[in-house]
């Protein structure tokens, strides 16, 4: 009966395992790039591997707990069997047995836990990296790509865009607490810990979109705190950082103009940074493309007029403990910011 | 005690014993009781009733998870509670109870009165539940902690966790952490020095070889967390840096202290529960645990691995490639002892004749799970597959899983066993079966899909989730299946109150056992022993001849103690407890004002050891005893030719 039941939940493991994980954009073990995709080998080798340890010990309990035994067995008066010496030694035979296969079985394991690690750090380096700096916020994530000259960075928040098929390094640093960045279908997690910056590589083998969240506990909103990784070919990804770097568009329309008024003069200003105006705070997330983006507040919203109004008005209500106050505006004024922020592409 | 020797003159020693030993009567009484019993079940129920405070919290986050972006419980909320919920499961119930079942039963397992210093351990068990009051009362007053049991730097730091929450966290482990350290004291002390004759280290039952490693390990693992707290809270109240990376301190020192203590910590609490596994299956299955000496070695070498393995827990902190495959290595290679010790048990059971009773269906269902979970372990030591896993679901699987089914499980197979020997009255057996099968299907609902929800991407501490993930479905399943465990555990509380003063009568040894709790009356007297037995064999009450002779020429008009030696436990020398006094409460009292009053201002730890001075030297005082009191030395002396006359004299 017991053994039944094991091989029940067994089966169901890994039935839920494989449906389940099919199509999602957070999975560890749906890879889209050679990170993910040995670890994720090194997974299913695990899972096989000691599913089968774990039927074989419960089906040995089982029998041992449940067969049929002799009616007549050497019993004392106290109802306790005598144990037999040949049986004894019979018995610390196998039961040594065991601890040897334990032991070569566990051996197994850490030589390929050993491999894979060192696989996936020995990506063959390129010429020309893109090379991208993420600092952790409470509870957001700044992006930056690097480079040479000044007006060829890119900065942008909580959406990373990459080109398929190239190693990126992305450098880590917190601005506060420790965070941690983990693109599940791209690679493990590495810490983002203040005083300690640290680094990783990535690599995308398919295009589409991956999410991203921070893995360790930063406080309020650590629920809060994810991003999404953006892969595409060359070609688009050049298109899209051609458009990054551009300012703020210029030419604006009354009500345009009038947002952009209400954004330098309310507190909006103090944080956030546009370019080619004269909002510059570092506090916030960068809103030079806010409109370019598929979420807001580090991926809590889909970036929508609706949305974008509920966030400006009282976005304690949508991440409540967050950093940013409720800023007071009537409605026409609100339309007016709104009619502003979403000419920012 | 057969009717036949139970004489006239053991009526009027039980009557002199029982006054020598008894607790005073009234409330005065309960407040100096230094009975190592007494306080035993105290801990027990105290330490049961924090484990049914944190279950409540764990429902409150599994009702708030049921569905995506639910409303019932806010972040701040969520967060305090998921705090309360692994700190009072860690340091309130888990240690606790594993140590207060140890109070009550290692002095009745190695035969003798009492408990080694139980002043002491008086103090210890009123400074845990000061602790667990104040937390709680904390936590009410929403200034409960609310950075994690692990209260990672810097977000616990003095910059990201302004007020008092993480302060009162910091001295909740202070509080814990003497308490912790005096009942590992008293515990060692018992083992090795107040054995009854005969019982050579050879001869301790497995589950006391356990409580002695566990208590081991507290030594070496408890100084570390005092350091780290201690280094917090200094961080937080007199601005010292240890942590800060601005001034030169550094976070990752906090994890590596933190693990130092908090990897051995789970081995302190698994530890005792493969105690009551050994002692459990042996009764259930008729036959002496196959394997001794290495079940016991497996236990040393556990505990010496154990402290070897904290950077499992920060592979993802970026620390050098070979490092952690040194620490994978580490953290595999406890596998083995863990595996001697299952296949030993299942070499018991497979040689033995099962009998189905509650406590050992809760060890076949802990051998499910735990194995489950140190499969997981297994997968979680490989550091690159742990970049994946860790800080998601599953590690919260797997460590429930390693828990509830390593601790848990035993626990209850334990409390089951033992509840005859604690209360006098046997709990329903029908009432434990479905406690059984309510915890062991609540427990695999509730924690299997986690599994599967953390390679899906969930990660720990999330409040909330949002629907477009996919993992409602699983998180639903979860919180059904936390429903289940929890009515398992409603159960056992009423086949606990059911039961307590009226169920049916036990006998000395219900179960038929072998260990020598079961050789005196359910619940024990005061005394525990009307005589101090001696020890022929391993399995003492299976083995022992009819006429087993007893130790006589201790006295019974004083609290004389016999003291053994630590290797073979030939009879040392007679020692004189202490009485009943109510000093102990006072110290710990004086003590909860001092640590409650530095939260609040540096300057308590000045004034507030006055009060605590003052009570230890009150404690302390020398009472001048009456010279007819004190042990005559020709008894010390002589106490070895005098057991062999005692010998003569059962003869």
């Amino acid at each position: 009966m017991r053994a039944r039941q094991i091989n029940w939940g067994f089966l169901t493991w890994v039935a839920l395992v494989n449906t389940t994980v099919a199509a999602t954009t957070q999975s560890s073990v749906d890879p889209a790039g050679p990170q993910a995709q040995h670890i994720s080998q090194l997974w299913w080798v695990m899972l096989y591997l000691l599913t089968g340890v774990f039927i074989l010990v419960m089906s040995l309990l089982s029998i041992g707990a449940f067969r049929r035994r002799s009616k007549a067995a050497e019993t004392s008066g106290r109802n306790v069997i005598q144990t037999d010496s040949l049986r004894e030694t019979k018995m610390a035979r196998v039961v040594m047995g065991g601890v040897v296969v334990t032991t070569v079985i566990l051996f197994a394991l850490l030589v390929s836990s050993f491999i894979v690690g060192r696989t996936i750090y020995s990506i063959p380096k390129e010429p020309t990296v893109l090379t991208i700096d993420i600092t952790g916020h409470q509870w957001w994530w700044d992006v930056r790509y690097e480079n040479q000259v000044a007006s060829q960075i890119v900065t942008t928040a909580n959406e990373i865009h990459i080109p398929v098929g190239r190693q990126i390094l992305f450098k880590l640093n917190s601005a506060d607490v420790i965070h941690s960045f983990w693109v599940p279908n791209l690679h493990g997690k590495t810490d983002l810990i203040p005083g300690h910056p640290a680094e990783t590589w990535l690599k995308a083998d398919r295009t589409g979109v991956y999410r991203g969240q921070c893995a360790e506990f930063c406080g309020h909103q650590h629920a809060h705190m994810a991003f999404e990784v953006v892969v595409e070919s060359e070609e688009q990804f050049q298109a899209w950082y051609e458009s990054q770097l551009k300012s703020a568009p210029a030419q604006l329309t009354s009500s345009q103009s009038r947002g952009l008024q209400l954004f330098l003069s309310k507190p909006c200003v103090m944080c956030h940074t546009i370019q080619g105006t004269d909002a510059g705070g570092k506090v916030g997330p960068d809103l030079t493309h806010l409109a370019s983006r598929q979420t807001i507040a580090a991926g809590a919203l889909q970036n929508n007029r609706t949305n974008l109004s509920r966030w400006i008005l009282n976005s304690q209500d949508v991440k409540p403990g967050n950093h940013m106050p409720p800023i007071p505006l009537n409605s026409e004024e609100l339309n007016f910011v709104l009619d502003y922020l979403e000419s920012l592409k | 005690m057969t009717p036949e020797t139970a004489t006239k003159t053991d009526d009027a020693l039980h009557r002199e014993l029982e006054k020598t030993w008894g607790d005073k009567p009234g409330i005065w009484g309960s407040l100096t009781s230094v009975n190592h019993k007494t306080i035993g079940k105290r801990f027990i129920v105290t330490a049961f009733c924090f484990f049914v405070f944190a279950g409540i919290l764990a429902v409150l986050m599994r009702i708030q998870l049921a569905r995506p972006e639910n409303h019932f419980i806010g972040a701040d909320l969520y967060n305090q509670i998921f705090t309360m919920h692994g700190t009072t499961m860690m340091f309130l119930f888990a240690v606790p109870i594993m140590e207060a079942i140890a109070v009550f039963l290692v002095p009745l397992i190695v035969g003798t009165r009492s408990i080694a210093f139980p002043r002491l351990n008086a103090f210890g068990y009123w400074i845990f539940l000061f602790g667990g009051i104040m937390i709680f009362v904390a936590f009410i007053l929403n200034v409960g902690p609310d950075a994690g049991w692990f209260a990672y730097v810097p977000l616990a730091g003095p910059q990201y966790a302004p007020g008092k929450r993480v302060d009162f966290w910091a001295q909740l482990i202070t509080f814990t952490e003497v308490s912790a350290l005096v009942v590992a004291t008293e515990l060692i002390t018992t083992i090795f020095k107040l054995r009854a004759p005969g019982m050579s280290l050879n001869r301790i039952p497995v589950y006391v070889w356990s409580i002695l490693v566990m208590a081991f390990m507290v030594f070496f693992a408890m100084p570390t967390i005092a350091l780290a707290s201690t280094s917090l809270i200094l961080d937080r109240l007199v601005s010292t840096h240890f942590f800060n990376p601005a001034e030169g301190g550094d976070p990752i020192l906090w994890q590596h202290l933190f693990w130092f203590f908090g990897h051995p910590e789970v081995y302190i609490i698994f530890i005792p529960a493969t105690g009551f596994v050994s002692a459990i299956i042996p009764t259930f299955v008729r036959r002496p645990i196959f394997g001794y000496t290495a079940l016991v070695l497996s236990l040393i070498s556990t505990a010496f691995i154990g402290f070897g393995l904290w950077v499992h827990h920060m592979f993802a902190a970026g620390l050098p490639k070979m490092g952690q495959s040194f620490f994978t290595a580490a953290t595999l290679m406890i596998v083995i002892p863990s595996g001697v010790q299952i296949f030993c048990w299942i070499a018991t059971i497979w040689s033995g004749r099962p009998i189905f009773k509650t406590p050992f269906l809760f060890s076949l269902g802990f051998f499910f799970v735990f194995i489950m979970g140190g499969l997981t372990g297994v997968m979680l030591a490989s550091w690159p597959l742990d970049l994946q896993l860790h800080d998601t679901y599953f590690v919260v699987a797997h460590f429930h899983y390693v828990l509830i089914g390593g601790a848990v499980f035993p626990l209850f197979g334990a409390l089951h066993y033992w509840f005859p020997k604690f209360t006098g009255h046997m709990l329903s057996e029908s009432l434990g079966k479905v406690t059984f099968w309510l915890m062991f299907i609540g427990f695999n609902l509730a924690f299997f899909p986690m599994h599967i929800l953390g390679l899906i991407g969930m990660p720990r501490r999330v409040y909330t989730f949002q629907a477009m993930n996919g993992w409602a479905g699983l998180n639903l399943l979860a919180t059904i299946g936390g429903v289940v465990l929890t009515l398992g555990v409603l159960v056992f509380i009423i086949n606990f109150f059911i039961n307590r003063k009226r169920g049916e009568l036990a006998a000395e040894n219900p179960w038929g056992a072998s260990t020598l709790e079961w050789a005196t009356s359910s619940p024990p007297p005061s005394y525990n022993f009307l005589h101090i037995p001696t020890v022929a064999g391993r399995d003492t009450l299976w083995v022992q001849p009819e006429d087993q002779p007893v130790v006589v020429g201790i006295r019974s008009d004083v609290r004389q103690v016999l003291i053994t030696k630590m290797l073979d436990a030939e009879p040392e020398h007679i020692d004189q407890f202490p009485e009943p006094t109510i000093w102990p409460l006072l110290a710990a009292l004086s003590a909860t004002g001092l640590f409650i009053g530095s939260i609040f201002n540096p300057w308590a730890v000045v004034w507030g050891s006055i009060p605590v001075t003052v009570s230890l030297i009150a404690w302390f005082w020398p009472k001048g005893r009456k010279a007819e009191e004190r042990p005559p030395k020709e008894v010390q002396q002589n106490l070895g030719e005098q057991k062999l006359n005692a010998q003569e004299e059962a003869a």
